[in-house]
């Protein structure tokens, strides 16, 4: 397991790579495509990407909280959240990755 | 908002591009998050949010329908975490 952090940089070049544009047209797109996820998110709408993941929008009521510190109650105000729900294919990519990975460095250890 | 709609989306803003340019670029994007996930990385994007992937250790679960014990194997599961700007930009009218 490699434990890196990818960032927008990494995306633009794999379009780069991928697609074969330049480099600076890769980072754009890179960027108006989270822009427009980002934009449809705030609409309240839902964002579906086959095979990789939804992005659903809730609305939450107002509850009443407590400072965890003080044990003081206060209101949590109501408020909109967005939430993840990762697609079978994503789910199943990361299990395979990481079991043949496990299997692996055990190999690795026995040799 | 589905795939095909986003692709059109920046298809349209982007006329000097083929649909099918558009349709792999959206591709790149999300099979790279992907193969970043299914390697052991994390992926961090400012303003919008960051993807990892977080491990469930092996531990014995029961059948809730005959109280049966059953192992359940270690797992791994995506984790997305909303940025803050997102989140803050989702409640400026609240």
């Amino acid at each position: 397991m490699e434990g890196k952090t990818l960032t927008r940089a990494d995306l633009a070049e794999a379009v780069y790579r991928k697609v074969g544009l330049s480099r600076s047209e890769s980072a754009q797109l890179v960027e108006s495509v989270l822009d427009e996820i980002c934009s449809a998110i705030v609409r309240g709408e839902d964002v579906k990407l086959s095979s990789f993941a939804t992005f659903h929008v809730r609305e939450k009521n107002e509850r009443i909280g407590r400072n965890p510190k003080t044990g003081e109650e206060v209101p949590i105000s109501p408020r909109r959240v967005m939430t993840f729900k990762a697609s079978n294919v994503l789910k199943s990519r990361i299990i395979d990755g990481h079991t043949s990975a496990a299997k692996g460095s055990k190999a690795k250890k026995a040799g | 908002m589905i795939k095909s709609e986003l692709v059109q989306i920046i298809a349209n803003k982007n006329p000097h591009l083929f649909l099918r340019d558009v349709e792999n670029i959206v591709s790149a994007i999300f099979d790279e998050i992907t193969d970043a996930l299914a390697s052991g990385n994390r992926v961090e994007l400012r303003g919008f949010g960051a993807f990892s992937v977080k491990n469930r250790p092996a531990r014995t679960g029961r059948n809730p329908r005959t109280g049966e014990s059953v192992e359940v194997e270690e797992k791994w599961i995506p984790f997305f975490k909303t940025g803050k700007e997102l989140r803050e930009r989702l409640n400026v009218d609240k």
